[in-house]
């Protein structure tokens, strides 16, 4: 029994130091400026000693929530980018990569497993073997600095087509065929019978996506010039530690739509995760 | 008459998977083949130039720096990814539901933003940030995390806090395929926990672990953004990546080092899995 409270111990105290840092930002974003400032002039001031931090604030203060949601014109710009990017590729995702993974779960056409066989091995290039290639199109099609240049290469990213090709698999054939029997078109089958019986699978699809996207780096990094269009990724880490208040409170901002949605979705993540095995 | 009508039908395949395939090919696969066809080019005239874009590279210092970087990175780091999520998923399937809200806390860093990550690692990876505090306190030396061999051991610990829900999910849906009744007959046989462990959980996760090594090896590769937001484009030598290279390489406009490189990363990620396929083939 002993041996079980003693593992049951250590798996907490792991668990609470993986969210730590977390437990850091919050209490970061309610400090004042001249707590934050304080505790943190070693590295501002080139001073001696360590870093202090409470994490309990000992002036809990909204002011910093107070200056960024009313002023920080620039904050809104880039965290509309996020939105504007994270819902377009997730909007492509679903409109073009639903009826693809329907199309490679339920039929068997011609040269089908040498097509998804060349989506899979597209699905595990890293971005670095991929730079070059979207960089060439991009410059053909003039969206570079374009946020449709970041959103058009990811909506043909085959991953979510994968993920969603598990979970449309697992739709049993025999409602097909009676659907069919009854005079159902295949585009009707997939629209009434598809869509609803694969959900789980397109929304773990999209949950995956969502935090891939939302926190998308090297992309926007490579392909936009202009400041203006940058996302949250890439704006928060050029804040000076000078305006730590204000450098804390858009990291907590940026963070709540993602562990939002890591709540809500956490089933669907789960099981989107688990059908990201390649097995074959 | 029948025959014709599946056959037709299944045709229809074809039409669903059209839009996303025409997007596909268009913006990677005729592209991706486009900078294939330049590894073998000249960067200013475009003429046949053979191999040697590719003896360019391999002969380039920052390649080699990066690509030992890389390669260590995964060996290091995918092991010890492995084993110590395989820990925590044998731990936490023990407690069933009663240590289900843990579950949460190992993946939640997963839906944490990197830029977010990237602040709170500059306050304690500081070389008096808080990490360096609490070694004094206990009597250690301080490091200067970022900016000495030790920023390789940041991006290690960056990418195990990352990963480690992800492959604990893996491991425990695993875990729950191994029927109880296995056990069962084992501990009416007198079987210890730890045989049971050995001789029952470890057999039956083998197909877990070939999914587990791929994916934890695709997303090695993810590390460069948090390489990135917490040591910039040009970070200590121990932690300089791949990724960091083609970003230099893209500044300058090196396009024939670029898609020489593309190509040998494409063929050694190919080579990989095709490894890891026949080591498991080969064990079945």
């Amino acid at each position: 029994m002993g041996k079980k409270v003693l593992i049951a111990g250590a798996l907490t105290a792991l668990g609470f130091v993986i969210c730590y840092p977390v437990i850091y930002l919050i209490s970061g974003s309610f400090m004042g400026n001249g707590e934050l400032g304080e505790g943190l002039s070693p590295i501002l001031k080139n001073g001696g000693g360590f870093v202090a931090w409470h994490v309990i604030p000992l002036f809990p203060t909204l002011k910093n929530f107070v200056e960024l949601l009313l002023d920080s014109p620039e904050f809104f710009v880039m965290f509309w980018n996020s939105v504007k990017i994270t819902a377009g590729v997730l909007a492509g995702q679903l409109i073009l990569g639903a009826p693809a993974a329907w199309g490679f779960a339920k039929y068997r056409f011609p040269g089908r497993k040498l097509l998804f066989g060349l989506y899979v091995l597209l699905m595990i290039l890293p971005f670095q073997v991929m730079m070059l290639s979207q960089y060439l199109v991009l410059d053909e099609l003039h969206l570079l600095n374009t946020h449709l240049g970041i959103i058009l290469p990811a909506v043909f990213s085959t991953f979510p087509v994968f993920i969603m090709v598990r979970f449309f698999d697992g739709v049993p054939d025999q409602i097909l065929e009676s659907a069919k029997i009854d005079g159902a078109g295949a585009f009707q089958i997939f629209w009434s019978i598809g869509l609803p019986l694969g959900a789980g699978g397109i929304i773990s699809a999209l949950v995956l996506s969502f935090l891939e996207y939302w926190n998308l780096v090297e992309q926007p990094l490579t392909f936009l010039k202009d400041p203006a269009l940058w996302p949250l990724s890439l704006y928060l880490p050029n804040i000076d530690l000078n305006d730590a208040g204000i450098a804390f409170t858009s990291s907590v901002v940026t963070l709540i739509p993602a562990v939002l949605v890591f709540f809500c979705g956490q089933e669907y993540l789960e099981q989107g995760i688990v059908a990201s095995a390649v097995k074959e | 008459m029948k025959r014709f009508r599946i056959r037709r039908g299944q045709r229809a395949g074809i039409l669903f998977v059209l839009p996303s395939l025409l997007g596909v090919a268009w913006f990677l696969l005729l592209p991706f083949l486009d900078v294939v066809a330049r590894s073998f080019l000249g960067a200013v005239n475009g003429e046949w130039v053979g191999i040697s874009n590719y003896q360019t590279i391999f002969s380039n210092e920052a390649f080699r720096l990066a690509a030992g970087n890389t390669v260590k990175f995964a060996v290091v780091c995918i092991p010890l990814l492995i084993v110590i999520s395989l820990l925590i998923s044998v731990g936490l399937t023990h407690f069933g539901r009663k240590l289900g809200f843990l579950k949460s806390a190992f993946l939640l860093p997963m839906a944490i933003p990197v830029a977010s990550v990237a602040l709170i690692w500059r306050l304690l990876f500081h070389s008096q940030g808080i990490v360096n505090g609490l070694m004094e306190q206990l009597g250690g030396n301080p490091v200067d995390w970022m900016n000495s061999p030790a920023a390789f051991w940041v991006l290690v610990l960056t990418y195990l806090w990352k990963n480690v829900g992800y492959d604990v999910i893996l491991w425990m849906a695993g875990l729950s395929a191994i029927p109880y009744s296995i056990y069962e007959a084992a501990e009416v046989d007198g079987a210890g926990s730890w045989k049971c462990f050995t001789k029952i959980t470890l057999p039956n996760l083998k197909p877990t672990l070939y999914t587990i090594t791929v994916l934890s090896f695709l997303n090695s590769f993810k590390v460069f953004r948090e390489a990135y937001l917490v040591g910039g484009a040009y970070p200590h030598d121990s932690m300089y990546l791949m990724q960091h290279l083609f970003n230099n390489w893209y500044r300058d406009l090196s396009m024939d080092k670029m898609a020489a490189a593309a190509v040998v990363v494409a063929v050694v990620i190919f080579l990989v899995m095709l490894c890891f396929q026949r080591i498991w083939a080969r064990e079945d």
